[in-house]
């Protein structure tokens, strides 16, 4: 496969894929490691991306937190990996 | 529903929307930038990205992230991107767009990496390679808003030839004695080169002064190490880890 376009590897870039679902920015909200406990921007984690899909794994402990896929019957998403998400509004989102 | 907004986390439903070339302009022999008019675009934050999608004849796609490189006060937006020899999207931008062609995006995307001139605090940037570019709009935002803060760009780039948006960056900072540039050349340095020759490390950011700053905000973005590097560096300078954000890229997986 040739795919090497230099293109973001963090939880940054899985913005537009979760907007298309939630209808809302994901990046700013703080996450919680269900493997270790650790709390974290989910911009801060980890993806891995590819065509088929894309995996969040936690920037410590590698724990996988969010796996999406886009399937013949929609797109897939599994975020047991995360023990919970908090969404605060930042300055500019009020 | 409340009418869209260009504000990072206010509902606003992610479309697709048709870009216009409108002129090109090549920074370095591998970097071009694109002023694009896009219709309905709802504005957006230095900082953010857009994902842009090709389509072939044959239906095939191919989707990837580009940061957008002008401020919220252009009335055009501006991506500037890196050619990649054997990536999918970035030559076609780089190489085959002309002035009246159109392609797909989306966005604004991501209300993290984001900056306002109505953040206090001083700016501290550090970029590596085409990581320069959403700190550009940060800096383009920053001299259009009339800066009240000081702001420091550390730059990371190979060489003098490979460095984006040189000139402007002379000028901005020639116009406005609160805007320190750095540049450091990692691999070539032009004859009498007095500045850095290695990546950001720690007694780099520590000669420049960043430990004595009064609650500054970090803004790194570039390849993942270079990030990982001066992210750490920055956290044993006793910089508040909630004010160091960071955005990783590198050649996407297969």
């Amino acid at each position: 496969m040739s795919e090497s376009d230099l293109q973001p590897l963090d939880g940054n870039a899985a913005a537009g894929l979760l907007g298309e679902m939630f209808w809302r920015d994901m990046t700013t909200a703080t996450g919680i490691c269900a493997g270790c406990g650790s709390e974290g921007p989910f911009a801060e984690a980890r993806l891995f991306a590819s065509a088929m899909g894309s995996v969040l794994r936690c920037p410590h402990c590698d724990n996988v937190l969010l796996r999406a896929a886009r399937t013949p019957r929609g797109v897939w998403l599994d975020m047991q990996g995360f023990r919970s998400l908090t969404f605060t509004p930042t300055p500019d989102a009020n | 529903m409340t009418e869209a907004q260009p504000v990072a986390g206010v509902p606003r439903r992610l479309l697709w929307s048709r870009a216009e070339v409108v002129s090109l302009r090549d920074d370095t022999p591998r970097v071009r930038s694109l002023t694009l008019a896009v219709a309905d675009w709802p504005g957006h934050l230095a900082g953010q990205h857009v994902d842009v999608r090709l389509t072939a004849e044959d239906g095939y796609q191919a989707q990837r992230s580009y940061s957008i490189a002008s401020p919220p006060e252009a009335p055009l937006l501006e991506l500037t991107v890196e050619t990649i020899s054997d990536g999918e999207v970035s030559p076609y931008l780089t190489g085959e767009l002309r002035p009246g062609d159109i392609f797909e995006l989306r966005g604004p995307i991501g209300g993290y990496f984001v900056w306002s001139e109505r953040q206090p605090g001083p700016l501290v940037l550090i970029g590596g390679g085409s990581g320069v570019v959403p700190l550009m709009a940060m800096l383009r935002h920053r001299a259009i808003a009339g800066p009240t803060q000081p702001a420091l760009l550390v730059y990371s780039s190979r060489n003098w030839d490979e460095i984006i948006y040189r000139d402007e960056l002379e000028r901005l900072a020639a116009a406005d004695p609160s805007l320190r540039i750095v540049h450091t050349l990692t691999r070539a340095q032009p004859q009498g080169w007095q500045g850095f020759r290695r990546r950001v490390d720690k007694a780099m950011l520590e000669e420049l002064g960043v430990p004595a700053l009064a609650s500054p905000n970090l803004f790194i973005c570039g390849p993942t190490p270079m990030v990982e590097t001066a992210a750490q560096a920055s956290v044993e300078l006793g910089i508040d880890a909630a004010r160091i954000k960071t955005e990783r890229f590198g050649p996407s997986g297969g």
